[in-house]
């Protein structure tokens, strides 16, 4: 995250919008997940200037074209490499990384990983669709078990990846989900995961509504969305429902939804905790099980060394140590002669 | 007896033995000596790929080849006069390679029937009359420094590891040789383990008093100094040279220099050189494999770095796809390729120059890379300052192409006054608030686009992997753009023409052979030429540092020569290109035996072709 003071007079929505048309399909949920950006964006102290996208390929990849700020399209599954030579060339810069699901964790899965352990401060915002939308509706890395896609005609094979179980595996110090229609919340994940000094994954469900239309439904539905989504809050029982009468209950060491009532009281919940990595990891299993609602919110929070800034202590204490490196002394070495 | 001395104009001497024999380390010793000592010098370091093959196999035997001369030379030698053999097995592996009648110095202890038989001799070669036309001295060095470290409180193993050190203080006996820079050496590298300094130090003045004491030597050697130009000499290996040529660069211009990167043999070095350089500022990346190398790296100049990544062959493979985005987002980039034996894993530790057509063409789509070889190991400095330069200038990816010799190898070389190298303007864009940034607006005479860096305000802007429109760099489908762009993408490659020095032609314009070379055979071909001129052969050599774009003159020069000889350590690569752009009959001398062309292989050639 930038820290130098901002000069330029109070940013509104419209300075990051650019000057290129959006060309994603009408009703997708990218569209959303930009507008939420567009007006966070504003709010987070920072100059315009120091702001950079970087994407990977597919529809979700071309992000930083809509965004007025600095932005880099580059090739598929590479963009947190990029992200990582552009933050340690100037940390000074708010780093964003743009990514879908084919993207990060198929093509790309081996940079996602190291990004987060090594925990530069660059923000991941993984555009969960759960399928390959640029390429036309191939299964992803995330499709359910069993998909029927172009490329699975008598369905997928291989089981998912649970995104937000890969990353606190990985060790990513800020882990949150969101989800495209929820817009409020998304953008207070925006802004948590922008305050958060390391590495930070958001992982957001969004609708492709071309190839794979309704994949979050039962969470963005008005009749099911508050039996099927559980709001993570800091320090409070993990409670959902309509009428907030249920909630996640550990029995010995495993998690069960109980209705409150007679039998369970409010006391009886697990009360999340954003520094637990155990309850993280537990939470990020929820995810394709369908007893079990899904969470959305801060799953995991806690500071931890940031790479560039141990990399900077390494270069002052070098300095320190040898003094700033003389170029003609290292040129000479230490074992010369004159020939006259 | 009394002892002579002989004068000799060159000698080239051949460390041999086990893996585990610190061989590399021994000749290296020699070498740093012998550049004190202000000879000319050119060095071949042959290990095997595998870290601990073996002990006694012949796979695991590791090599080090050194020429030193009075006079000025250009290659590590055709042939050894000596042979250092500490066990059966280096025995076996280079006799073969010594010159008729030359000196073999073995560690008679080491040669045991399990050595033996390891090595695949059915009787010792030191009794059966195998050795007998070569001048044999067989010393039993193990128990030698045995009896010198008696008393001292270190295991036997450590004490025979110490046997190399011997071989060391006997040939330095044997060459007239200083024992001083190595005693200092010792000192240095086992700061921390005075034992060690005490029991190598013993084995090396142990070597040199046996030289001196037993009689069975009867002439050592004295090798004058060479006449190289005035001026302060340092060793150097192409590694070194070129990781402090990328410093100098980045220096130069001003901007820190980011390296991205994934170890790879022989190109480690260059990642492990940078990664001492913290107190400069430079920045080194280890990243989780190669792609992750040259991306970050194309990251780090987007932000306004210098980046820069290196790798051989199998490593830049992988970075083909970003290399092109580099093309496509005409970003400030030097790759480095210390190739090695292919295809694919092929041969780690061997030298070999198979990777042009990969520097070249090795991309999807029209995408030009301007490529330059280094020649020697320390031109492998001025190659990598060169390619900085151009990438900066030009906003392009650069190939530099150095290989497993000169990466490794050494030579006596000419230190560079820092102050004369020439400034490198990274010329960033600013705001201008008159006029709406344009990211792919070019200057007029090169055709560079602005280097506008984040962190500027009124600057932003995107840019990607997909077709840019002319000027404003948005995405653009338009073929007619397509064509354009392509076109200008190729010609501001080509424009760097005007960069490149006039083409040196050593001998004479015209002739009946024209031998052109690029990369590390340049030693090779200088030498043959040379040998050829002297032997009244009509030879000129012309040896190319930029393949593209090449220069401007070659065409004129090519045309004024009956036969055109292009050796390359490959299947013919640049005579394929040569042939190709200027439609000339050359003949290639192809090789790729994992090591350095002889001159005499050159010669030969080129008698063959003229008779
Ligand atoms: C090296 C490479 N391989 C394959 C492709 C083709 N490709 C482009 S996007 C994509 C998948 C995109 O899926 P996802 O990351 O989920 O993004 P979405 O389009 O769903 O937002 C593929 C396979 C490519 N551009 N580059
Ligand atoms: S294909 Fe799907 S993800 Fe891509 S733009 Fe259309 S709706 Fe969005
Ligand atoms: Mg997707």
């Amino acid at each position: 995250m930038a820290e130098t003071k901002v000069k330029t007079p109070k940013l509104d929505r419209r300075d990051f919008v650019s000057d290129q048309a959006v060309r994603w399909c009408p009703g997708c949920g990218d569209y959303a997940i930009l507008a939420q950006t567009q007006k966070v964006f504003p709010d987070l102290g920072v100059d315009r200037e120091k702001f950079v996208f970087i994407s990977g390929i597919g529809c979700s990849s071309r992000f930083p074209y809509y965004m007025n700020a600095y932005g880099f399209h580059t090739i598929h599954g590479r963009a947190p490499a990029i992200a990582s030579g552009v933050k340690l060339a100037n940390p000074d810069l708010s780093v964003w990384v743009i990514t879908g699901d084919g993207d990060a964790l198929s093509i790309g899965g081996n940079h996602t990983i190291h990004l987060l352990r090594r925990n530069l401060d660059i923000n991941v915002m993984l555009f969960n669709n759960r399928i390959y939308g640029l390429t036309k509706g191939q299964y992803s890395p995330t499709s359910e078990l069993g998909k029927i896609t172009k490329s699975t005609p008598l369905g997928s094979l291989d089981r998912p990846f649970n995104p937000l179980a890969l990353v606190l595996g990985s060790h990513a110090s800020f882990v949150a989900r969101a989800i495209d229609r929820e817009t409020a919340h998304l953008q207070s994940m925006i802004q948590r995961a922008h305050s958060h000094k390391g590495s930070s994954y958001i992982e957001i469900y969004q609708n492709c509504n071309i190839f794979n239309d309704g994949a979050f439904a039962p969470m963005t539905d008005r009749e099911t969305k508050s039996d099927t989504v559980l709001r993570l809050e800091n320090k409070k029982p993990l409670l959902f429902g309509a009428e907030m009468n249920k909630g996640i209950f550990i029995d010995g060491h495993t998690p069960k939804v109980v209705e409150l009532g007679d039998k369970w009281s409010i006391d009886d919940l697990l009360v999340h905790d954003e520094t637990d990595w155990t309850i993280a990891m537990m939470l990020s299993n929820f995810t394709y099980q369908d007893d079990f609602p899904n969470p959305i919110g801060v799953f995991y929070c806690v500071d931890e060394p940031v790479y560039e800034v141990m990399l900077n202590e390494q270069i002052e204490f070098a300095i320190k140590n040898k003094g700033n490196g003389d170029i003609q002394a290292l040129i000479d070495g230490a074992d010369n002669w004159v020939v006259e | 007896m009394s002892i002579k001395t002989k004068n000799l104009d060159k000698v080239v001497i051949r460390f041999a033995g086990d893996s585990g024999d610190g061989m590399q380390l021994t000749g290296t010793r020699f070498t740093e000596t012998t550049a004190i000592v202000g000879n000319d010098l050119s060095t071949l370091p042959d290990y095997p790929a595998e870290i601990r093959a073996p002990a006694g196999s012949l796979a695991g035997v590791s090599a080090f080849q050194l020429h030193f001369s009075s006079k000025k030379i250009h290659t590590p030698g055709d042939q050894p006069d000596v042979l250092v053999a500490m066990n059966p097995a280096a025995l076996k592996v280079h006799l073969s390679e010594l010159r008729p009648g030359g000196i073999i110095i073995v560690n008679e202890n080491a040669f045991s029937s399990k050595n033996l038989k390891l090595a695949g001799y059915e009787s010792n070669p030191l009794e059966d009359g195998t050795v007998d036309s070569y001048e044999i001295y067989s010393v039993q060095m193990s128990t030698l420094v045995a009896k010198a470290c008696e008393g001292m409180d270190i295991s036997p193993k450590t004490v025979d590891r110490t046997k190399n050190m011997f071989a060391l203080g006997l040939l330095y006996w044997i060459y007239n040789r200083p024992l001083e820079p190595t005693i200092k050496w010792l000192g240095k590298k086992f700061a921390k383990r005075p034992e060690l300094v005490d029991s190598n130090i013993k084995a090396l003045n142990t070597g040199y008093n046996y030289g001196e004491t037993v009689e069975i030597f009867t002439t050592r050697f004295a090798v004058d100094k060479a006449p190289l130009s005035a001026g302060k000499y340092r060793n150097i290996n192409g590694n070194y040279a070129t990781s402090v040529g990328l410093l100098a660069g980045s220096i130069k211009a001003n901007i820190p220099l980011f390296y991205g990167g994934y170890p790879i043999t022989p190109a480690s070095d260059i990642l492990h050189t940078l990664a001492s350089f913290r107190h400069f500022g430079v920045k080194t990346f280890q990243a989780e494999d190669e792609i992750a190398g040259i991306t970050s790296a194309i990251g780090s100049s987007f932000a306004g770095n210098l980046g820069v990544t290196a790798s051989s062959g199998p490593g830049i493979a992988l970075k083909g796809e970003a290399i092109g985005l580099a093309v496509i987002a005409e970003l400030p980039l030097v790759i480095v390729n210390v190739q090695r034996g292919g295809p694919s894993t092929g041969l780690p530790t061997k030298t070999e120059q198979a990777d042009l057509f990969q520097a070249l063409y090795g991309r999807n789509g029209e995408a030009p890379v301007p490529v330059i070889a280094a020649q020697t190991p320390g031109d492998c400095f001025y190659a990598a300052f060169e390619a900085c330069q151009i990438a900066i200038k030009y906003r392009t990816p650069v190939f530099l192409l150095t290989d497993g010799y000169l990466a490794n190898g050494s030579e006596p070389w000419s230190i560079p006054n820092f102050d004369d190298l020439p400034i490198i303007d990274p010329n960033f864009a600013t705001q201008n608030d008159d006029l709406p940034f344009m990211p792919y607006d070019r200057d007029e005479k090169t055709l560079a686009r602005p280097w506008a860096i984040p962190g500027t305000a009124g600057l932003e802007h995107r840019i990607g992997g997909l077709e840019k429109e002319d000027l404003t760099g948005n995405v653009s489908y338009d073929p007619e753009n397509h064509h354009k762009m392509t076109e200008l993408r190729g010609q501001k490659v080509q424009n760097i023409v005007d960069d490149i020095p006039k083409t040196e032609v050593l001998g004479n314009e015209s002739g009946d052979v024209l031998i052109l070379s690029w990369g590390g055979t340049y030693g090779s071909c200088r030498s043959a030429t040379e040998r050829l001129q002297n032997d009244g052969k009509k030879v000129s050599h012309v040896h190319l540092r930029w393949i593209n774009p090449l220069p401007k003159d070659l065409g004129e020069i090519l045309i004024r020569f009956n036969n055109i000889l292009i050796p390359e350590l490959n299947m013919g690569q640049l005579f394929k290109v040569i042939r190709a752009d200027y439609l000339v009959d050359a003949i290639g001398l192809n090789l790729v035996k994992g090591r350095p062309f002889k001159a005499s292989d050159i010669v030969d050639k080129v008698k063959e072709t003229i008779g």
